[in-house]
């Protein structure tokens, strides 16, 4: 029983074990940040190695918490996406006077998301969130001394506290209705009924806020620019990868007698916020700014896919996040090496970037290409395989809109893109040279935007696992 | 023999053209590894040639089938017939030509040469596919090294015409994806010779035939779409150019023939008479739209508009012998565009314009290079020993068969589009080649190098060849139109 305990659990708790492991550096003697880092890059790569041992079937706490291989899958991203950032904050945290709380923030909010995604009941899925969110807006707030900076995690804490109270207030009509909590019990007492359908719009609109899905989105470009790179990674990536996974999971499973009823609302929400993420996205100079809008559109398509039947549908849309891990990571990667080093955040200061930094720009362009959905990299399959599982129930509109909104977005990558090598540029960025960190941290990145299409066990170990839902 | 080899090459020689110094190093293997494509193709064809008179009557040869995305049911299913084969020969010897064309290229001389071969890598992939998840995979390869190509070394508003072309293509591509899941949806399977056994519904074809034709037909200039097309080949550079009109816009032929007619036969039967009519706008607006230009670049890029409506003329028609003659002007025009754009840009190269106005007299100084652009401009206006007679006169000879009065109006108009050709041609050949010499400077230049003499003398030899001894490429392509010609064919006798 106990060893049952220690393996179903080992996520969270090898994740318990290194925030504990930090307090005790944080109490004892100081050290120099260099050293810090190093110890914290190896934690987070052991963290990330050991998800991978002895996965099994098996639920904890009166089934308020269970897991599977495909949930621990889940996590095994979040735990690289978590390594790869921190590879890619050295140089802003080397000089940084808080090193450790940093991690504490973030390891913290990895925490809550292990639980969010094992969530096996409402409840238990409500404590996750919050505990993911808190600790994420005092992170927002960490280049202490810049005025955008608080301004960010005041934005951020204020609609979260939104979104949450609007989850909260579905779920207590849920369970008003319902007379229960428990996921696996809810599709046996829903029946499609008004009251119902008001608390399902409701728990949907707590989730489109934290995946910033139009008309949800208005914190998301501002609160993106004013948080530091790392934070802007994190939130962009991981928090919405993990949101992502248990919304799947939600919608397939818990609200399954309401599919007529999602399937309209995310073609709605999934057109808009393909189309307002592609519109803003053109306009922005602000390098996170831009990302920030074109990670709402990406959640467009994933919206997209989510409407298609259940196993191809689960199994693109983690496939998908997966590449997005690598290729939003590639991008900021580059970014956060510029701003820490150079602290330019433009894309019209990347002009002629190329003359001087040709490697990190191949890095970008690769990372844009794959974002874009252009093959060789994966960004083409994830897209592909997106759209085909959208396209499962015959809406060749919808596709059709999204597809040519991709020769949009192509339109606002390929503008980096132009910048970086055909534009001219008296002062481009001088030359950086590459902490070994952050080389590895991008050479993985390109590494998996390359392989993880090509090859097509990926897809189908995923796809195999997400048979089992 | 395995046909993987055409996609590793060209992979192996982009990939070691990254771990090289200096454009000597660069340049050398990029011809390399052309030149070995090139004897690969030509061994193809022999080995292809030899199963043929060996009896062999299967309709793709080389097939080579593994699962790739076993879920989803996506192969890579890979084999050739004698189609696919004159545009792999069609590719190689245009991507020799333009990497010997770029011999002295300095700027940025490695990611150029990278760029070149992987666009190529992508036109192999792309003609030898039989499944339509990696025919449209390295579609896409083919699109993203033009927009680097194009707006990295090309000329005047070169960040424009890039992105304009990048952005059109890409639409196309929106397109065909749209179809081909309409098409996979309706047979579980994106296997091209699967799908062909299976009949597609005819409300169903009628819905994603359009989505596939006209998405492949912007990549072959097909009438409105083609605004590409003057753009990014007067930007580009001269190799780009050549790529771009040689092969790029052959993938949308093919792309029409074997995806959108082969698999919605129907369809393209009910949808005939727009096809048409747009192929008869574009060949008459592309040999005016020619007439009023007045840079050397544009005036071929206008023209290649009007040559590529054969190709979709033929296509239209859906006669045996109309199909054969869109095959063959697409090998035809890809040559024969490749050795124009070669030609001006060695001109251009030597006297720093392309206007026409500009120049004059220029056999005098550089007798090699203006014969060569004279040969290019008669075949283009379809002189007889050239192909570009013989690709332009089996299309005419298909259509006419079409006993429609009028479809015969079209083939008679597109026919009357030939003296126009013959105008603008003859007019920019006889003011730029002919004539006394209008500026001094021009008689200090010297005449092409041996890498400029053997790019053109690759290109000549096969319009020659296609020009004396049709029947060759005939016997080739044959056996490939009969096959789609019987999918047409269930179509003719179910009415």
């Amino acid at each position: 029983m106990l060893a049952d305990f220690f393996i179903l659990l080992k996520q969270e708790l090898v994740v318990t074990a290194i925030i504990f492991l930090l307090l005790f550096i944080k109490l004892g003697k100081d050290r120099s940040n260099e050293t810090l880092l190093g110890i914290i890059n190896l934690l987070l790569f052991l963290n990330f190695a050991s998800g991978f041992c002895c996965s099994q079937d098996g639920m904890l706490f009166n089934d308020m918490f269970h897991t599977n291989p495909l949930i621990v899958l889940e996590k095994n991203i979040l735990n690289l996406a978590i390594w790869l950032i921190s590879l890619q904050s050295y140089s802003w945290l080397k000089t940084h006077k808080h090193v450790i709380e940093f991690y504490l923030l973030l390891l913290s909010t990895l925490l809550g998301m292990f639980f969010m995604i094992s969530s096996g009941n409402l409840l238990m899925f409500y404590l996750g969130l919050e505990m993911s969110t808190i600790p994420l807006a005092a992170a927002a707030n960490f280049d202490l001394t810049k005025r955008k900076s608080s301004e960010a995690a005041m934005k951020l804490i204020i609609s979260s506290a939104f979104s949450s109270a609007l989850l909260l207030f579905g779920i207590s009509l849920l369970f008003g209705t319902t007379g229960t909590l428990v996921l696996t019990e809810l599709p046996a007492h829903l029946s499609a009924n008004p009251l119902q359908i008001f608390a399902f719009i409701l728990v949907l609109s707590g989730f489109a806020f934290k995946i910033s899905a139009v008309p949800f989105h208005l914190w998301t470009a501002d609160v993106y620019e004013g948080a530091p790179v790392a934070v802007t990674a994190y939130l962009s990536v991981v928090s919405k990868a993990a949101v992502l996974f248990v919304f799947v999971s939600v919608l397939y499973n818990a609200f399954k007698p309401l599919a007529d009823v999602w399937y309209n609302m995310l073609f709605i929400l999934s057109l808009a916020t393909i189309i307002i993420g592609n519109l803003f996205a053109i306009r922005q100079d602000n390098f996170k700014r831009f990302l920030a809008f074109s990670s709402i559109a990406q959640v467009g398509f994933i919206l997209l896919g989510i409407s298609g039947s259940s196993q191809t549908g689960t199994a693109s849309v983690i496939y998908f996040i997966l590449i997005y891990v690598f290729s939003n990571l590639a991008a900021f990667g580059v970014i956060s090496l510029v701003s820490a080093v150079k602290g330019k955040e433009n894309i019209s200061d990347y002009k002629a970037f190329y003359t001087t930094n040709p490697l990190l720009s191949w890095v970008i362009t690769i990372a844009l290409f794959s974002l874009a959905g252009v093959p060789p990299t994966a960004g083409f399959f994830g897209k592909f395989f997106l759209l085909t599982a959208g396209a499962a129930k015959g809406n060749y509109w919808w596709i059709g809109i999204a597809a040519l909104n991709m020769v949009v977005s192509f339109y606002y990558y390929l503008r980096v893109v132009k910048a970086i090598f055909m534009d001219s540029n008296e002062q481009p960025i001088e030359k950086i040279s590459i902490p070994n960190y952050s080389k590895l941290a991008l050479i993985i990145c390109v590494a998996g935007i390359i392989i993880t299409g090509l090859a097509s066990c990926v897809y189908d170990y995923i796809y195999s696992l997400s048979s089992g839902l | 023999m395995n046909l993987s080899l055409l996609i590793i090459i060209p992979l192996i020689t982009a990939l070691v053209i990254l771990f090289c110094n200096g454009l000597k190093q660069v340049r050398a293997v990029a011809l390399t590894g052309s030149v070995v494509q090139l004897l690969m193709s030509v061994f193809l064809l022999s080995t292809y040639w030899q199963e043929r008179t060996a009896g062999n009557k299967l309709p793709m040869l080389f097939e080579y089938n593994t699962t790739w995305f076993k879920s989803l049911h996506i192969n890579y299913h890979i084999g050739v017939d004698g189609i696919s084969i004159a545009m792999i020969l069609l590719t190689a010897s245009v991507v020799v030509a333009g990497i010997l064309v770029s011999w002295t290229m300095e700027k940025l001389n490695k990611e150029f040469f990278f760029l070149l071969v992987l666009l190529s890598m992508g036109a192999y992939g792309f003609f030898i596919s039989l499944d339509l998840f990696t025919l449209f995979f390295f579609l896409e390869v083919a699109v993203i090294p033009k927009f680097l190509l194009i707006g990295i070394w090309g000329s005047g508003k070169k960040e424009y015409s890039a992105m304009k072309l990048a952005l059109m293509l890409m639409a196309g591509s929106a397109l065909v994806f749209v179809g081909l899941l309409g098409v996979y949806y309706q047979t579980n399977t994106f296997d091209i010779m699967q799908i062909s056994q299976m009949h597609i519904p005819l409300e169903t074809q009628k819905l994603f035939f359009p989505f596939a034709f006209i998405g492949f037909g912007i990549f072959a200039a097909l009438f409105p779409f083609h605004t590409w097309v003057p753009d990014g080949h007067a930007s580009a550079p001269t190799a780009a150019s050549m790529f771009l009109a040689g092969i790029s816009m052959k993938l949308g032929g093919y792309g029409c023939l074997r995806v959108a007619t082969f698999l919605m036969p129907d369809a393209a039967h009910a949808y005939s008479w727009i096809i048409i009519l747009l192929a008869t706008i574009a060949i008459i607006y592309g040999a005016f739209a020619t007439m009023m230009q007045t840079d050397l670049k544009y005036i071929n890029a206008y023209s290649s508009v009007s040559h590529c409506g054969f190709v979709i003329l033929g296509i239209g028609m859906m006669t045996q012998t109309s199909i054969n003659g869109a095959v063959l002007q697409m090998v035809s025009h890809g040559l024969m565009t490749a050795l124009f754009f070669a030609a001006i840009g060695m001109i251009y190269s030597r006297t720093h314009t392309r206007m026409v106005a500009q120049l004059g007299g220029l056999l005098k100084v550089m007798p090699f290079i203006s014969t060569v652009f004279v040969i290019a401009g008669l075949c283009s206006l379809g002189l007889p020993g050239f192909s570009g007679f013989v690709a332009e006169m089996t299309v005419f000879m298909g259509s006419w068969q079409n006993p429609d009065t009028w479809y015969r109006l079209a083939t008679i108009l597109s026919c009357a589009s030939i003296v126009v050709t013959a105008v603008y041609i003859l007019r920019a050949a006889g003011k730029t080649v002919m004539g006394p010499i209008t500026n001094n400077e021009y008689l200090g230049l010297a005449d092409a190098t041996w890498n400029e003499k053997l790019a053109a003398g690759i290109l000549i030899i096969g319009i020659v060849l296609i020009g004396v001894a049709p029947f060759l490429i005939n016997q080739l392509i044959g056996p490939g139109t009969e096959n789609i010609m019987q999918q047409v064919g269930k179509v003719v006798t179910l009415k």
